[in-house]
Protein backbone atom coordinates (compact mmCIF):
# COMPACT_ATOMS: atom_id res chain seq x y z
CA UNK A 1 0.00 0.00 0.00
CA UNK A 2 2.83 2.14 0.71
CA UNK A 3 3.99 1.63 -2.66
CA UNK A 4 0.86 3.24 -4.02
CA UNK A 5 1.26 6.12 -1.83
CA UNK A 6 4.15 6.86 -3.57
CA UNK A 7 2.41 7.14 -6.45
CA UNK A 8 -0.50 8.86 -5.79
CA UNK A 9 0.51 10.67 -2.81
CA UNK A 10 -2.06 11.78 -0.40
CA UNK A 11 -5.11 10.70 -2.42
CA UNK A 12 -3.87 6.80 -2.43
CA UNK A 13 -7.73 6.36 -0.71
CA UNK A 14 -9.24 8.47 -3.55
CA UNK A 15 -8.02 6.29 -6.29
CA UNK A 16 -8.88 3.09 -4.71
CA UNK A 17 -12.41 4.02 -4.15
CA UNK A 18 -12.70 6.19 -7.02
CA UNK A 19 -14.04 3.59 -9.75
CA UNK A 20 -16.53 1.77 -6.73
CA UNK A 21 -18.06 5.09 -5.62
CA UNK A 22 -18.66 6.09 -9.77
CA UNK A 23 -20.14 2.84 -10.45
CA UNK A 24 -22.80 3.18 -7.37
CA UNK A 25 -23.07 6.92 -8.57
CA UNK A 26 -24.11 6.54 -11.95
CA UNK A 27 -26.00 3.03 -11.45
CA UNK A 28 -27.69 3.03 -8.13
CA UNK A 29 -28.20 6.79 -6.69
CA UNK A 30 -28.66 8.14 -10.06
CA UNK A 31 -31.38 5.96 -11.03
CA UNK A 32 -33.10 6.76 -7.89
CA UNK A 33 -33.57 10.21 -8.72
CA UNK A 34 -34.32 9.34 -11.96
CA UNK A 35 -37.08 6.56 -10.41
CA UNK A 36 -38.21 10.04 -8.49
CA UNK A 37 -38.72 12.18 -11.25
CA UNK A 38 -40.50 9.37 -13.72
CA UNK A 39 -42.99 8.86 -10.52
CA UNK A 40 -43.85 12.79 -11.07
CA UNK A 41 -44.19 12.61 -14.78
CA UNK A 42 -47.28 12.64 -17.00
CA UNK A 43 -48.48 8.85 -17.09
CA UNK A 44 -49.64 10.34 -21.23
CA UNK A 45 -45.94 9.84 -22.54
CA UNK A 46 -44.37 6.01 -23.12
CA UNK A 47 -41.39 4.15 -22.66
CA UNK A 48 -40.57 5.05 -26.17
CA UNK A 49 -41.74 8.61 -26.51
CA UNK A 50 -40.25 9.56 -22.68
CA UNK A 51 -42.40 11.24 -19.75
CA UNK A 52 -43.20 14.96 -19.42
CA UNK A 53 -41.88 15.90 -15.89
CA UNK A 54 -45.39 17.62 -14.63
CA UNK A 55 -44.29 16.81 -10.63
CA UNK A 56 -47.76 15.00 -10.77
CA UNK A 57 -48.18 14.31 -6.67
CA UNK A 58 -51.41 12.97 -8.22
CA UNK A 59 -49.71 9.52 -9.18
CA UNK A 60 -49.02 8.41 -5.53
CA UNK A 61 -52.54 9.01 -4.59
CA UNK A 62 -53.97 7.29 -7.46
CA UNK A 63 -51.33 4.48 -7.21
CA UNK A 64 -51.70 4.10 -3.20
CA UNK A 65 -55.38 3.90 -3.74
CA UNK A 66 -55.33 1.51 -6.28
CA UNK A 67 -52.91 -0.61 -5.11
CA UNK A 68 -52.76 -0.49 -1.35
CA UNK A 69 -53.83 -3.81 -0.44
CA UNK A 70 -50.96 -5.31 -2.05
CA UNK A 71 -48.18 -2.77 -0.02
CA UNK A 72 -50.32 -3.94 2.94
CA UNK A 73 -50.17 -7.58 2.09
CA UNK A 74 -46.16 -7.36 1.35
CA UNK A 75 -45.67 -5.99 4.48
CA UNK A 76 -47.37 -8.47 6.21
CA UNK A 77 -45.95 -11.78 4.56
CA UNK A 78 -42.38 -10.67 4.65
CA UNK A 79 -43.09 -10.26 8.51
CA UNK A 80 -44.19 -13.40 9.58
CA UNK A 81 -41.77 -15.04 6.68
CA UNK A 82 -39.22 -12.88 8.89
CA UNK A 83 -40.42 -13.87 12.42
CA UNK A 84 -40.25 -17.67 10.96
CA UNK A 85 -37.22 -17.00 9.63
CA UNK A 86 -35.45 -15.68 13.11
CA UNK A 87 -37.10 -19.01 15.00
CA UNK A 88 -35.53 -21.22 12.58
CA UNK A 89 -32.18 -19.01 12.27
CA UNK A 90 -31.57 -18.74 15.69
CA UNK A 91 -31.42 -22.16 16.03
CA UNK A 92 -29.10 -23.23 13.48
CA UNK A 93 -26.71 -20.34 14.20
CA UNK A 94 -26.75 -21.26 17.77
CA UNK A 95 -25.82 -24.92 16.94
CA UNK A 96 -23.45 -23.94 14.59
CA UNK A 97 -21.66 -21.47 17.22
CA UNK A 98 -21.75 -23.44 20.39
CA UNK A 99 -22.90 -26.89 19.61
CA UNK A 100 -20.91 -27.77 16.69
CA UNK A 101 -17.12 -28.25 17.61
CA UNK A 102 -15.41 -29.51 14.68
CA UNK A 103 -17.76 -29.35 12.29
CA UNK A 104 -18.45 -25.88 12.59
CA UNK A 105 -16.71 -25.18 9.14
CA UNK A 106 -18.32 -28.03 7.50
CA UNK A 107 -22.21 -26.49 8.67
CA UNK A 108 -21.29 -23.14 7.88
CA UNK A 109 -20.75 -24.37 4.13
CA UNK A 110 -23.74 -26.72 3.90
CA UNK A 111 -25.87 -23.82 5.31
CA UNK A 112 -24.28 -21.44 2.25
CA UNK A 113 -23.97 -24.61 -0.22
CA UNK A 114 -27.92 -25.08 -1.40
CA UNK A 115 -27.65 -20.91 -2.39
CA UNK A 116 -25.79 -22.69 -5.53
CA UNK A 117 -29.29 -24.80 -6.98
CA UNK A 118 -30.85 -22.03 -9.09
CA UNK A 119 -32.87 -19.94 -6.22
CA UNK A 120 -36.05 -20.72 -9.10
CA UNK A 121 -35.40 -23.83 -9.87
CA UNK A 122 -35.78 -24.61 -6.25
CA UNK A 123 -38.86 -22.51 -5.68
CA UNK A 124 -40.01 -24.71 -8.11
CA UNK A 125 -39.82 -27.70 -7.00
CA UNK A 126 -41.56 -26.36 -3.78
CA UNK A 127 -44.72 -26.55 -5.92
CA UNK A 128 -44.13 -30.37 -5.85
CA UNK A 129 -43.97 -30.95 -2.17
CA UNK A 130 -47.25 -28.93 -1.81
CA UNK A 131 -48.71 -30.09 -4.57
CA UNK A 132 -52.37 -30.90 -3.99
CA UNK A 133 -52.26 -34.76 -4.71
CA UNK A 134 -48.34 -34.61 -3.05
CA UNK A 135 -47.59 -36.91 -0.33
CA UNK A 136 -47.36 -33.72 2.29
CA UNK A 137 -51.67 -32.83 1.61
CA UNK A 138 -51.85 -36.48 1.34
CA UNK A 139 -50.41 -37.17 4.70
CA UNK A 140 -52.15 -33.62 6.32
CA UNK A 141 -55.64 -35.08 4.85
CA UNK A 142 -54.91 -38.45 6.63
CA UNK A 143 -54.16 -36.45 10.02
CA UNK A 144 -56.71 -34.34 9.71
CA UNK A 145 -54.96 -31.55 10.19
CA UNK A 146 -56.10 -30.45 6.35
CA UNK A 147 -59.76 -30.55 5.40
CA UNK A 148 -60.98 -33.16 2.99
CA UNK A 149 -60.25 -30.43 -0.22
CA UNK A 150 -57.74 -28.65 1.94
CA UNK A 151 -55.13 -27.36 -0.22
CA UNK A 152 -51.37 -26.00 0.70
CA UNK A 153 -50.45 -24.60 -3.28
CA UNK A 154 -51.96 -21.39 -4.48
CA UNK A 155 -52.69 -20.25 -0.81
CA UNK A 156 -51.04 -17.86 1.45
CA UNK A 157 -49.07 -20.68 3.88
CA UNK A 158 -47.43 -21.23 0.31
CA UNK A 159 -46.19 -17.69 -0.23
CA UNK A 160 -45.43 -17.22 3.56
CA UNK A 161 -43.36 -20.79 3.24
CA UNK A 162 -41.59 -19.76 0.05
CA UNK A 163 -40.55 -16.58 1.68
CA UNK A 164 -39.25 -18.04 4.85
CA UNK A 165 -37.14 -20.91 2.41
CA UNK A 166 -35.87 -18.50 0.63
CA UNK A 167 -34.69 -16.15 2.86
CA UNK A 168 -33.20 -18.10 5.59
CA UNK A 169 -29.66 -17.70 4.99
CA UNK A 170 -29.52 -13.99 4.60
CA UNK A 171 -30.69 -14.58 8.28
CA UNK A 172 -28.45 -17.20 9.62
CA UNK A 173 -25.21 -15.64 8.76
CA UNK A 174 -25.56 -12.26 10.24
CA UNK A 175 -27.23 -14.41 13.66
CA UNK A 176 -24.08 -16.95 13.46
CA UNK A 177 -21.65 -14.04 13.11
CA UNK A 178 -22.45 -12.16 16.32
CA UNK A 179 -23.17 -15.54 18.25
CA UNK A 180 -19.81 -16.42 17.25
CA UNK A 181 -18.54 -13.53 19.05
CA UNK A 182 -19.85 -14.36 22.99
CA UNK A 183 -17.41 -15.67 25.21
CA UNK A 184 -19.03 -19.21 25.94
CA UNK A 185 -17.88 -18.35 29.55
CA UNK A 186 -20.17 -16.05 29.76
CA UNK A 187 -22.55 -18.01 29.87
CA UNK A 188 -21.01 -21.00 32.03
CA UNK A 189 -20.54 -17.97 34.48
CA UNK A 190 -24.28 -17.65 34.54
CA UNK A 191 -24.21 -20.97 34.77
CA UNK A 192 -22.40 -20.75 38.36
CA UNK A 193 -24.22 -17.93 39.54
CA UNK A 194 -27.14 -20.53 39.24
CA UNK A 195 -29.66 -19.06 36.61
CA UNK A 196 -31.66 -21.64 34.49
CA UNK A 197 -30.85 -22.37 31.18
CA UNK A 198 -33.78 -19.85 29.86
CA UNK A 199 -32.77 -17.13 32.32
CA UNK A 200 -28.80 -17.67 30.60
CA UNK A 201 -30.72 -17.65 27.55
CA UNK A 202 -32.80 -14.25 28.10
CA UNK A 203 -29.88 -12.23 30.21
CA UNK A 204 -26.95 -13.35 28.47
CA UNK A 205 -27.28 -14.73 25.05
CA UNK A 206 -30.11 -12.91 23.45
CA UNK A 207 -29.28 -9.34 24.31
CA UNK A 208 -25.72 -10.30 23.06
CA UNK A 209 -26.39 -11.19 19.54
CA UNK A 210 -29.03 -8.42 19.06
CA UNK A 211 -26.62 -6.75 16.53
CA UNK A 212 -27.17 -10.40 14.52
CA UNK A 213 -30.66 -10.25 14.94
CA UNK A 214 -31.39 -6.49 14.12
CA UNK A 215 -28.97 -7.33 10.57
CA UNK A 216 -30.38 -10.73 9.94
CA UNK A 217 -33.85 -9.45 10.53
CA UNK A 218 -32.83 -6.34 8.01
CA UNK A 219 -31.92 -8.69 5.52
CA UNK A 220 -34.67 -11.37 5.93
CA UNK A 221 -37.59 -8.48 5.59
CA UNK A 222 -36.25 -6.15 3.18
CA UNK A 223 -36.15 -8.28 0.38
CA UNK A 224 -39.24 -10.66 1.26
CA UNK A 225 -41.51 -7.37 1.05
CA UNK A 226 -40.64 -6.27 -2.50
CA UNK A 227 -40.22 -10.17 -3.61
CA UNK A 228 -42.88 -11.64 -6.16
CA UNK A 229 -41.08 -14.67 -7.48
CA UNK A 230 -42.92 -16.66 -4.78
CA UNK A 231 -45.65 -15.07 -4.34
CA UNK A 232 -46.47 -15.88 -8.38
CA UNK A 233 -44.86 -19.77 -8.82
CA UNK A 234 -46.39 -20.41 -4.93
CA UNK A 235 -49.46 -18.83 -4.54
CA UNK A 236 -52.87 -17.22 -6.35
CA UNK A 237 -54.17 -14.07 -7.62
CA UNK A 238 -55.37 -13.14 -4.32
CA UNK A 239 -51.97 -13.57 -2.62
CA UNK A 240 -50.48 -10.77 -5.32
CA UNK A 241 -47.48 -8.46 -3.61
CA UNK A 242 -46.47 -4.81 -4.58
CA UNK A 243 -43.85 -6.19 -6.29
CA UNK A 244 -45.96 -8.18 -9.09
CA UNK A 245 -47.70 -5.03 -9.64
CA UNK A 246 -44.95 -2.61 -10.24
CA UNK A 247 -43.27 -5.14 -12.16
CA UNK A 248 -46.34 -5.74 -14.47
CA UNK A 249 -47.01 -1.78 -14.48
CA UNK A 250 -43.45 -1.35 -15.45
CA UNK A 251 -43.44 -4.65 -18.44
CA UNK A 252 -47.03 -5.54 -19.62
CA UNK A 253 -48.99 -2.08 -18.96
CA UNK A 254 -45.97 0.23 -19.54
CA UNK A 255 -46.86 2.71 -17.02
CA UNK A 256 -43.84 3.88 -16.03
CA UNK A 257 -45.63 6.76 -13.59
CA UNK A 258 -47.68 5.39 -11.41
CA UNK A 259 -44.77 1.97 -11.25
CA UNK A 260 -42.32 4.03 -10.44
CA UNK A 261 -44.71 5.98 -7.28
CA UNK A 262 -45.19 2.61 -6.11
CA UNK A 263 -41.66 1.71 -6.27
CA UNK A 264 -40.96 4.88 -4.31
CA UNK A 265 -43.71 4.28 -2.01
CA UNK A 266 -41.71 0.73 -0.87
CA UNK A 267 -38.65 2.83 -0.45
CA UNK A 268 -39.81 5.12 1.56
CA UNK A 269 -42.23 2.38 3.54
CA UNK A 270 -39.41 0.41 4.04
CA UNK A 271 -35.97 3.00 5.26
CA UNK A 272 -38.70 4.27 7.55
CA UNK A 273 -39.27 0.97 9.15
CA UNK A 274 -35.33 0.26 9.07
CA UNK A 275 -34.71 3.88 10.45
CA UNK A 276 -37.54 3.47 13.41
CA UNK A 277 -36.13 -0.21 13.92
CA UNK A 278 -32.58 0.95 14.01
CA UNK A 279 -33.17 3.13 16.67
CA UNK A 280 -35.71 0.70 18.59
CA UNK A 281 -32.72 -1.55 18.73
CA UNK A 282 -30.38 0.72 19.05
CA UNK A 283 -27.32 -0.82 17.13
CA UNK A 284 -26.63 1.62 14.47
CA UNK A 285 -23.20 -0.09 13.89
CA UNK A 286 -24.91 -2.14 11.52
CA UNK A 287 -21.89 -2.53 8.64
CA UNK B 1 -29.33 -48.10 18.72
CA UNK B 2 -32.87 -45.86 18.77
CA UNK B 3 -32.45 -45.56 22.32
CA UNK B 4 -28.72 -44.91 22.02
CA UNK B 5 -29.91 -42.11 19.26
CA UNK B 6 -32.79 -40.98 21.87
CA UNK B 7 -30.12 -40.29 24.75
CA UNK B 8 -27.44 -38.59 21.99
CA UNK B 9 -30.64 -36.16 21.09
CA UNK B 10 -31.81 -35.70 24.50
CA UNK B 11 -28.43 -34.49 25.38
CA UNK B 12 -27.49 -32.52 21.97
CA UNK B 13 -31.29 -30.61 21.60
CA UNK B 14 -30.11 -27.97 20.11
CA UNK B 15 -27.97 -29.63 18.04
CA UNK B 16 -30.38 -31.96 16.77
CA UNK B 17 -32.70 -28.90 16.16
CA UNK B 18 -30.29 -27.13 14.36
CA UNK B 19 -29.43 -29.95 11.94
CA UNK B 20 -33.86 -30.57 11.08
CA UNK B 21 -33.29 -26.71 9.76
CA UNK B 22 -30.14 -27.92 7.90
CA UNK B 23 -32.36 -30.56 6.46
CA UNK B 24 -35.35 -28.44 5.82
CA UNK B 25 -33.17 -26.06 3.90
CA UNK B 26 -32.21 -29.38 1.53
CA UNK B 27 -35.19 -30.68 0.76
CA UNK B 28 -35.58 -28.93 -2.61
CA UNK B 29 -32.04 -29.79 -3.43
CA UNK B 30 -32.67 -33.25 -2.79
CA UNK B 31 -36.01 -32.90 -5.02
CA UNK B 32 -33.86 -31.18 -7.79
CA UNK B 33 -31.83 -33.66 -8.08
CA UNK B 34 -34.23 -36.50 -8.02
CA UNK B 35 -36.48 -34.66 -10.99
CA UNK B 36 -33.18 -34.25 -13.10
CA UNK B 37 -33.60 -37.97 -13.46
CA UNK B 38 -37.79 -37.99 -13.93
CA UNK B 39 -38.42 -39.15 -17.37
CA UNK B 40 -41.46 -36.40 -18.46
CA UNK B 41 -41.46 -37.65 -22.05
CA UNK B 42 -45.03 -39.66 -21.43
CA UNK B 43 -47.04 -37.45 -19.15
CA UNK B 44 -48.18 -33.90 -19.22
CA UNK B 45 -47.84 -33.46 -15.27
CA UNK B 46 -44.34 -32.82 -14.45
CA UNK B 47 -44.53 -31.64 -11.02
CA UNK B 48 -44.28 -35.92 -10.13
CA UNK B 49 -42.14 -38.60 -10.34
CA UNK B 50 -43.30 -40.55 -13.67
CA UNK B 51 -39.71 -43.20 -14.58
CA UNK B 52 -36.73 -43.30 -13.82
CA UNK B 53 -33.88 -42.41 -16.66
CA UNK B 54 -30.84 -40.99 -17.91
CA UNK B 55 -31.90 -38.95 -20.97
CA UNK B 56 -32.03 -35.37 -18.94
CA UNK B 57 -28.36 -35.95 -18.22
CA UNK B 58 -27.26 -37.30 -21.54
CA UNK B 59 -28.70 -34.58 -23.12
CA UNK B 60 -29.21 -31.21 -21.58
CA UNK B 61 -29.39 -28.76 -24.33
CA UNK B 62 -32.16 -30.22 -25.97
CA UNK B 63 -34.65 -27.85 -24.47
CA UNK B 64 -35.10 -25.19 -26.97
CA UNK B 65 -33.17 -21.92 -26.05
CA UNK B 66 -31.94 -23.04 -22.62
CA UNK B 67 -28.70 -23.52 -23.62
CA UNK B 68 -28.21 -20.30 -24.84
CA UNK B 69 -29.77 -18.67 -22.04
CA UNK B 70 -27.46 -20.80 -19.85
CA UNK B 71 -24.61 -19.04 -21.84
CA UNK B 72 -26.17 -15.59 -21.57
CA UNK B 73 -25.48 -15.89 -18.01
CA UNK B 74 -22.61 -17.17 -18.00
CA UNK B 75 -20.84 -14.50 -19.77
CA UNK B 76 -22.89 -12.14 -17.69
CA UNK B 77 -21.72 -13.62 -14.44
CA UNK B 78 -17.88 -14.05 -15.52
CA UNK B 79 -17.96 -10.74 -16.54
CA UNK B 80 -19.45 -8.74 -13.51
CA UNK B 81 -17.91 -11.01 -11.11
CA UNK B 82 -14.24 -10.16 -12.64
CA UNK B 83 -15.57 -6.23 -12.65
CA UNK B 84 -16.80 -6.21 -9.56
CA UNK B 85 -14.71 -8.51 -7.24
CA UNK B 86 -11.99 -5.89 -8.96
CA UNK B 87 -13.40 -2.64 -7.93
CA UNK B 88 -15.20 -3.80 -4.87
CA UNK B 89 -11.40 -4.82 -3.58
CA UNK B 90 -9.97 -1.81 -4.28
CA UNK B 91 -12.85 -0.39 -2.29
CA UNK B 92 -12.39 -2.49 0.88
CA UNK B 93 -8.47 -1.80 0.92
CA UNK B 94 -9.38 2.15 0.47
CA UNK B 95 -11.63 1.61 3.41
CA UNK B 96 -9.81 -0.92 6.11
CA UNK B 97 -6.18 0.84 5.02
CA UNK B 98 -7.28 4.62 4.77
CA UNK B 99 -9.27 7.21 6.92
CA UNK B 100 -10.06 9.44 4.49
CA UNK B 101 -12.62 12.58 3.85
CA UNK B 102 -16.10 10.93 2.78
CA UNK B 103 -15.24 7.60 4.03
CA UNK B 104 -18.82 7.35 6.05
CA UNK B 105 -20.49 8.47 3.06
CA UNK B 106 -19.09 5.61 1.09
CA UNK B 107 -20.06 3.54 3.79
CA UNK B 108 -23.65 4.40 4.07
CA UNK B 109 -23.43 4.02 -0.48
CA UNK B 110 -22.33 0.74 -0.12
CA UNK B 111 -25.12 -0.19 2.53
CA UNK B 112 -27.71 0.83 0.56
CA UNK B 113 -27.74 -1.41 -2.37
CA UNK B 114 -27.96 -4.05 0.53
CA UNK B 115 -30.88 -2.46 1.74
CA UNK B 116 -33.24 -1.52 -1.00
CA UNK B 117 -35.87 -4.23 -2.50
CA UNK B 118 -34.67 -5.58 -5.86
CA UNK B 119 -37.89 -4.32 -7.62
CA UNK B 120 -36.71 -0.91 -6.44
CA UNK B 121 -33.06 -1.22 -7.71
CA UNK B 122 -34.01 -2.88 -10.61
CA UNK B 123 -37.38 -0.32 -11.87
CA UNK B 124 -34.95 2.95 -11.04
CA UNK B 125 -32.45 1.24 -12.94
CA UNK B 126 -35.02 1.14 -16.20
CA UNK B 127 -36.65 4.39 -15.51
CA UNK B 128 -32.70 5.63 -15.70
CA UNK B 129 -32.24 4.09 -19.28
CA UNK B 130 -35.43 5.18 -20.77
CA UNK B 131 -34.96 8.60 -19.51
CA UNK B 132 -31.84 8.24 -20.95
CA UNK B 133 -32.98 7.26 -24.50
CA UNK B 134 -31.51 3.73 -24.17
CA UNK B 135 -34.99 2.18 -23.92
CA UNK B 136 -34.86 0.53 -27.17
CA UNK B 137 -31.46 -1.11 -26.15
CA UNK B 138 -32.00 -3.10 -23.36
CA UNK B 139 -29.95 -6.08 -23.15
CA UNK B 140 -26.72 -7.61 -22.20
CA UNK B 141 -24.92 -4.46 -21.80
CA UNK B 142 -27.78 -2.98 -19.28
CA UNK B 143 -27.88 -6.24 -17.04
CA UNK B 144 -24.18 -6.44 -17.08
CA UNK B 145 -24.38 -2.94 -15.60
CA UNK B 146 -26.93 -3.57 -13.10
CA UNK B 147 -25.22 -6.93 -11.92
CA UNK B 148 -21.96 -4.85 -11.26
CA UNK B 149 -23.65 -2.71 -9.09
CA UNK B 150 -25.91 -4.45 -7.18
CA UNK B 151 -22.56 -7.09 -6.65
CA UNK B 152 -20.24 -4.21 -5.89
CA UNK B 153 -21.49 -4.22 -1.88
CA UNK B 154 -21.54 -7.78 -1.64
CA UNK B 155 -17.58 -7.68 -2.44
CA UNK B 156 -16.54 -5.36 -0.09
CA UNK B 157 -18.16 -6.49 2.51
CA UNK B 158 -16.65 -9.65 2.13
CA UNK B 159 -13.28 -8.70 1.69
CA UNK B 160 -13.22 -6.02 4.28
CA UNK B 161 -14.09 -8.55 6.97
CA UNK B 162 -11.01 -10.30 5.66
CA UNK B 163 -8.67 -7.37 5.55
CA UNK B 164 -10.35 -6.21 9.23
CA UNK B 165 -9.47 -9.80 10.97
CA UNK B 166 -5.91 -9.70 9.38
CA UNK B 167 -2.81 -9.79 11.84
CA UNK B 168 -0.94 -6.16 11.01
CA UNK B 169 1.85 -7.71 12.97
CA UNK B 170 2.44 -9.87 10.05
CA UNK B 171 2.98 -7.05 7.68
CA UNK B 172 4.83 -5.19 10.04
CA UNK B 173 7.28 -9.09 10.87
CA UNK B 174 8.03 -8.80 6.93
CA UNK B 175 8.93 -4.77 7.07
CA UNK B 176 11.51 -5.96 9.52
CA UNK B 177 12.81 -8.60 7.71
CA UNK B 178 13.57 -6.28 5.11
CA UNK B 179 10.58 -6.95 2.35
CA UNK B 180 9.66 -3.82 0.81
CA UNK B 181 6.35 -2.87 0.32
CA UNK B 182 5.62 -4.95 -3.10
CA UNK B 183 7.07 -7.68 -1.22
CA UNK B 184 5.16 -7.53 1.61
CA UNK B 185 1.88 -7.15 -0.18
CA UNK B 186 2.19 -9.89 -2.75
CA UNK B 187 4.27 -12.07 -0.40
CA UNK B 188 2.10 -11.36 3.03
CA UNK B 189 -0.90 -9.22 2.68
CA UNK B 190 -2.59 -10.91 -0.92
CA UNK B 191 -2.12 -14.34 0.01
CA UNK B 192 -4.15 -13.25 3.77
CA UNK B 193 -6.66 -12.07 1.55
CA UNK B 194 -7.26 -14.19 -1.17
CA UNK B 195 -9.92 -16.15 0.41
CA UNK B 196 -11.73 -13.25 1.11
CA UNK B 197 -11.57 -12.51 -2.88
CA UNK B 198 -12.26 -15.59 -3.69
CA UNK B 199 -15.53 -16.23 -1.69
CA UNK B 200 -16.59 -12.46 -2.74
CA UNK B 201 -15.99 -14.01 -6.16
CA UNK B 202 -18.04 -17.05 -5.80
CA UNK B 203 -21.00 -14.96 -3.86
CA UNK B 204 -20.96 -12.38 -6.90
CA UNK B 205 -21.47 -15.01 -9.04
CA UNK B 206 -24.00 -16.59 -7.81
CA UNK B 207 -25.94 -13.67 -7.11
CA UNK B 208 -25.25 -12.35 -11.06
CA UNK B 209 -26.62 -16.48 -11.93
CA UNK B 210 -29.25 -16.22 -9.80
CA UNK B 211 -30.70 -12.93 -10.35
CA UNK B 212 -34.16 -12.24 -11.74
CA UNK B 213 -35.83 -9.59 -10.43
CA UNK B 214 -33.30 -7.01 -11.59
CA UNK B 215 -32.59 -8.65 -14.79
CA UNK B 216 -36.12 -8.84 -15.80
CA UNK B 217 -36.86 -5.30 -15.70
CA UNK B 218 -33.59 -4.65 -17.60
CA UNK B 219 -32.91 -7.47 -20.16
CA UNK B 220 -35.40 -5.89 -23.52
CA UNK B 221 -35.31 -9.60 -26.05
CA UNK B 222 -32.10 -11.11 -23.70
CA UNK B 223 -33.07 -14.14 -22.11
CA UNK B 224 -30.96 -15.40 -19.28
CA UNK B 225 -30.86 -18.68 -17.28
CA UNK B 226 -33.75 -17.54 -14.33
CA UNK B 227 -35.61 -15.76 -16.82
CA UNK B 228 -35.72 -18.92 -19.36
CA UNK B 229 -36.80 -21.13 -16.24
CA UNK B 230 -39.51 -18.26 -15.00
CA UNK B 231 -40.83 -19.28 -19.02
CA UNK B 232 -40.85 -22.05 -19.01
CA UNK B 233 -42.74 -22.87 -15.42
CA UNK B 234 -45.22 -20.54 -17.59
CA UNK B 235 -46.09 -23.92 -19.54
CA UNK B 236 -44.36 -26.78 -18.75
CA UNK B 237 -40.89 -27.49 -17.19
CA UNK B 238 -38.51 -28.95 -18.90
CA UNK B 239 -36.53 -31.56 -16.71
CA UNK B 240 -33.35 -30.39 -18.08
CA UNK B 241 -33.74 -27.50 -15.75
CA UNK B 242 -33.02 -29.71 -12.67
CA UNK B 243 -29.98 -30.87 -14.54
CA UNK B 244 -28.77 -27.38 -14.45
CA UNK B 245 -29.46 -26.80 -11.28
CA UNK B 246 -27.89 -29.95 -9.73
CA UNK B 247 -24.94 -29.37 -11.47
CA UNK B 248 -24.28 -26.05 -10.42
CA UNK B 249 -24.76 -27.49 -7.32
CA UNK B 250 -22.16 -29.74 -7.60
CA UNK B 251 -19.85 -27.57 -9.06
CA UNK B 252 -19.81 -24.67 -6.73
CA UNK B 253 -19.86 -27.74 -3.42
CA UNK B 254 -16.24 -28.78 -5.00
CA UNK B 255 -15.27 -25.36 -5.53
CA UNK B 256 -15.80 -24.31 -1.84
CA UNK B 257 -14.42 -27.61 -0.52
CA UNK B 258 -11.64 -27.98 -2.85
CA UNK B 259 -10.54 -24.41 -1.30
CA UNK B 260 -11.24 -25.49 2.17
CA UNK B 261 -8.85 -28.66 1.68
CA UNK B 262 -6.15 -26.78 -0.16
CA UNK B 263 -6.14 -24.26 2.67
CA UNK B 264 -5.94 -26.67 5.13
CA UNK B 265 -2.94 -28.80 3.57
CA UNK B 266 -1.65 -25.15 3.54
CA UNK B 267 -1.76 -24.60 7.15
CA UNK B 268 -0.38 -28.20 7.60
CA UNK B 269 2.78 -27.64 5.44
CA UNK B 270 3.45 -24.45 7.12
CA UNK B 271 3.03 -26.01 10.40
CA UNK B 272 5.53 -28.93 9.14
CA UNK B 273 7.81 -26.03 7.80
CA UNK B 274 8.06 -24.55 11.61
Amino acid sequence: MAALQRVFGKNTAYWLIGPAALWLAAFFAFPMLSLLSTSLSDPAGSPITGYQMTFRIQNYVEALGDYWPYMARSLWYAGIATVLCLILGYVLAYAIAFKAGRWKNVMLVLVIAPFFTSFLVRTLSWKLILADNGWLVESLQWLHILGEDGRLLATPFAVVMGLTYNFLPFMILPLYTSLEKIDPRLNEAAADLYSSPWQRFTKVIWPLSLPGVVGGTLLTFIPASGDYINSDLLGNPNTQMVGNKIQTLFTDASDYPHAAALSVILMVLIVGMVLFYVRRAGTEDLL
Amino acid sequence: MITRLGSWIGKHLMLTLGILVLIYMYIPNMIVALMSFNDSSESRNLYTFQAFTWDNWLNPCEPQGMCEALQVSISIGLLSTLVSTTIGTLAAFALVRHRFEGRSTMNLMLFLPMATPEIVMGSSLLALFVAAGFGGQLGFWTILIAHIMFNISFVVVTVRSRLAGLDSNLEKAASDLYANEWQTFWRITFPLVFPGILSAALLAFSLSFDDFIITNLNSGTTVTFPMFVWGAAQRAIPMQVNVIGTLMFIIALSVVIGGEVMSRRRAKGKAAAF
